[in-house]
């Protein structure tokens, strides 16, 4: 399936932390369940490196970059890229609304990660739908 | 720039989007925790264009493998790119044709064959630590 024509909804490769981890299960909670008609995403990689393809799709498409920590890999990317940024989220922002939601586990999240996955989901969603509004 | 004599660096593609993507992150991550955690350091990928210097220095200061989810190699070529040649690169979907009882199908939450699978590349890239440093003891002793 064509992904031309929706939001692109890119997490940072978060290997490092607990943190990496949650932005990610948030990005598939929502393009895989929530919004999969509205939202995709793609190799951070592939925009890292200068991957053609992938270029000329983000800077195409409106694009919500995720990013588990202030080093704000995704963000900082797309923005490199020239990629078409509408918004972007951090979980340490959502971690300090959800204090008592810690994020534990890399390899497999923690609930209390997962559910703090959920809560940032709910907040891509917001902003999706916001951006469709206005198209 | 001093070289680490006793660590190696794995850098991950990651691949959001692809299934051998995610077992790629996993297979290093267990690397990292479980088989060899004395003797590998990481980094993420995109940090490389989005860091400092101090993170490009990161495949000079460490011998670096490179693990990648497809033949698209954006961990070989971005290392390659941003910060040092790496010593060898691992390609997932490539191991995958080793065992076709095994798939891989999801990018999120790994099914007990994927996992499998993760532990399998795992043990891949552990042997090529284990290669990587019993090379450069071997250079340590011969000079």
């Amino acid at each position: 399936m064509s992904k031309s024509g929706k939001i692109f909804v890119i997490s940072c490769s978060g290997i490092g932390k607990a943190l990496g981890t949650v932005g990610r299960t948030a990005m598939y909670e929502v393009v895989e369940k929530l919004r999969p008609n509205e939202a995709t995403t793609v190799c951070l990689p592939l925009i890292t490196i200068g991957d053609e393809t992938v270029l000329k799709l983000v800077r195409t498409n409106s694009c919500i970059s995720v990013d588990g920590c202030p080093f704000q890999c995704a963000r900082k990317n797309i923005e490199a890229s020239k990629g078409k940024l509408v918004a972007s989220f951090m979980v340490t922002d959502v971690l300090r609304e959800n204090r008592g939601l810690k994020p534990e586990g890399v390899i497999e999240l923690n609930p209390k990660g997962l559910k703090l996955a959920s809560r940032l989901a709910e907040k891509i969603v917001r902003q999706i739908d916001e951006t469709n509004k206005n198209r | 720039m001093a070289i680490a004599k006793d660590k190696v660096g794995i850098v991950s593609c990651s691949g959001e989007d692809l299934p051998e993507g995610t077992i790629s992150r996993i297979a290093t991550r267990m690397v990292l925790e479980k088989l060899r955690p004395d003797d590998t350091v990481t980094i993420c990928l995109p940090l490389f264009l989005a860091g400092s210097e101090d993170e490009r220095a990161f495949a000079k200061v460490f011998p670096t493998i490179a693990v990648d989810g497809c033949d698209k190699r954006c961990a070989e070529v971005g290392t390659k790119k941003y910060s040092g040649k790496p010593v060898a690169t691992i390609v997932v979907s490539e191991i995958i044709k080793k065992y076709p009882r095994l798939k891989a199908k999801s990018r999120d939450k790994l099914s007990a064959e994927e996992k499998e699978l993760a532990l399998k590349v795992a043990k891949e890239i552990a042997a090529k630590v284990d290669e990587v440093l019993g090379r450069k003891k071997l250079r340590g002793v011969t000079g």
